[in-house]
Parts: C-alpha cells; sequence; structure tokens
C-alpha cells in the first residue's frame, strides 16, 4: 500500500514545496527538543531517548508514516524517525512470521544508520585526533 | 526530587545552593528555540536536497532514498566532528544538531575520537556506543513491545 503510493511525488510533485516543509517540520521537530531540555532541564541524552520513544509511539499508531509523505527529509533525518523505522521493521517481520519476527525485524530498516555510523566514526577515530 | 537532594546537604550547602540558583544566568530560551529551529531545519533541508539527488541520479524511489541520504548526513557528521568543526555549531544550535540524526552520529564519533588514545579495540570500538547506545535501547525496546502489540492485534483480529 505505502509502496504504490510512495511512487507518486509527494505533495503533488512540487519541489520546492516538500523542501519548505521539510525546513519547517524538521526545525520544530528540533525546537520540541529544545523546550525539552530547557524548560523540564533534561539532559540531552534523557531528550533524544524521549524523542525516539515519541517516534516509536508514533509510528505504532500509523501516525509518523503519513509525516514522512508530508515533509520528506523533515521526518526522516530527526531521530524521531529511528524511532519509527525500528517499530515499522518489527511490525513488517511480525506479520510475516509472527512473534519471532517481531525480534528479528526490528533493525530492518536501520541498518544503513546504524553501520554508516559504525563505519564512519571508527574511521573517524583512525583518521582524526581529538581536539580540544 | 530536588528537594530529597536538598535535605541531604548541611544548611551552609543550602544556603550556597539557594545563592547560587538565583544567580544562575537565565537560559535564553526564545534565542536557543529560535537557533534549534533555523539549525535544524536547515539540516532536514540539505538532508532533502540529498533526497532528491538521489531519487533523479541513482534511481532511488521516495521509499528508500531515506536511507542512503541518513549515511551522507552521517558522513558529513563524522568528518565535521574530526575537524572540530562541528562542536562549535553544536555549541550555538543545541537541540538544532542534537535531535537530527547528525547528533547520533556526533555522539558515536566524539566517543570514538575520546578514546583512541586507550587502542582500537579496548578503546574505539567498546566506547564507541557509550552515549549512542542509550538511545539504540531506549529505541529497540519501546519497538519491541510496540511491534509484539500490533502483532498481536493483528493475531487476534
Amino acid at each position: 500500500m505505502y509502496r504504490a503510493r510512495g511512487l507518486h511525488r509527494t505533495n503533488g510533485g512540487n519541489e520546492a514545496l516538500i523542501l519548505l516543509w521539510a525546513f519547517v517540520v524538521g526545525g520544530l521537530i528540533c525546537v520540541i527538543g529544545q523546550f525539552l531540555m530547557d524548560v523540564f532541564k533534561m539532559t540531552p541524552a534523557n531528550t533524544v531517548s524521549l524523542m525516539v520513544i515519541a517516534g516509536a509511539v508514533l509510528g505504532g499508531l500509523n501516525l509518523y508514516q503519513p509525516l514522512v509523505r508530508f515533509a520528506g527529509a523533515g521526518a526522516t533525518v530527526p531521530i524521531t524517525s529511528f524511532g519509527n523505522a525500528l517499530v515499522q521493521g518489527a511490525i513488517a517481520e511480525g506479520q510475516t512470521h509472527g512473534l519471532v519476527g517481531v525480534i528479528t525485524g526490528i533493525f530492518e530498516l536501520t541498518s544503513a544508520g546504524i553501520s554508516a555510523a559504525i563505519v564512519f566514526a571508527f574511521l573517524a577515530a583512525v583518521f582524526f585526533r581529538p581536539k580540544g | 526530587m530536588a528537594n530529597q537532594k536538598l535535605k541531604k546537604l548541611t544548611p551552609v550547602q543550602q544556603q550556597y545552593q539557594k545563592f547560587a540558583q538565583a544567580h544562575e544566568p537565565a537560559r535564553p530560551l526564545l534565542r536557543n528555540l529560535t537557533m534549534a529551529f533555523l539549525v535544524g531545519g536547515t539540516i532536514c533541508f540539505i538532508g532533502q536536497l540529498i533526497q532528491m539527488a538521489f531519487i533523479r541520479y541513482f534511481g532511488f524511489n521516495e521509499r528508500t532514498a531515506g536511507n542512503p541520504t541518513v549515511a551522507i548526513l552521517i558522513c558529513i557528521t563524522a568528518i565535521l566532528t574530526g575537524l572540530g568543526v562541528f562542536d562549535k555549531i553544536a555549541r550555538i544550535a543545541g537541540a538544532g544538531t542534537a535531535i537530527p540524526v547528525t547528533g547520533f552520529a556526533n555522539s558515536m564519533v566524539s566517543a570514538a575520537l575520546d578514546a583512541r588514545s586507550e587502542g582500537l579495540v579496548l578503546g574505539v570500538a567498546s566506547s564507541m556506543f557509550k552515549l549512542a547506545g542509550s538511545v539504540v535501547v531506549s529505541g529497540v525496546v519501546a519497538a519491541f513491545f510496540i511491534g509484539l502489540i500490533r502483532t498481536l492485534v493483528a493475531m487476534g483480529g
């Protein structure tokens, strides 16, 4: 269902519009994070963890995918997307393999982010020296 | 919780806590929120441009272009962190760089860089997830329970 719709250009094919929404929605998600840090005095680690869980909950309620279609990278670049992708992977495998699939499917869609982060962090540690 | 902590302190320490609190500079909330919006929005804007390039020139579709986009952003973050530029931007941007995937990448790269002197295996490899691990664990645990509920509901219905 999603695949079929995903082939169509989001937001009626207007690329300038989706760039604008990526900026606005991505910016607003960061504002929520900054608000949690400044007003509720949460540490960055707690804030980011909470955002990931929020993304997972929204994904479980089928509310995150519409945001991705609407705002593109504005929804896929913030860390909330990581929570959503974990849940989508778990649900998709759960549908085909039952309860075992929930475990085997969790990292199905997030492999790119985790692998890239591990590889590039390792390479950075090899080639750079810590600053300050 | 703050009150519980205060009770354990001596009266002089309590006095000092009150004194310090009164003189703590107020966090410039509006400025922080604005910077978070502008920088976070710009990172997502750049992400959208990269995504469009992957769709147009490398034959990805809108569903699959998200993954390579995230990988490119992580690579850029790793280089900027290594050069010491990222931390300067992060100091101004706050959540604007911490909430996008750049924050996740930065926490891994800086943890890896800091542990370089302890060796590649015991230092870099074992310390890499020191900060980012909390995000992975909370995300996976949440995803497990949500996936479990959704799967059980689908089986029951």
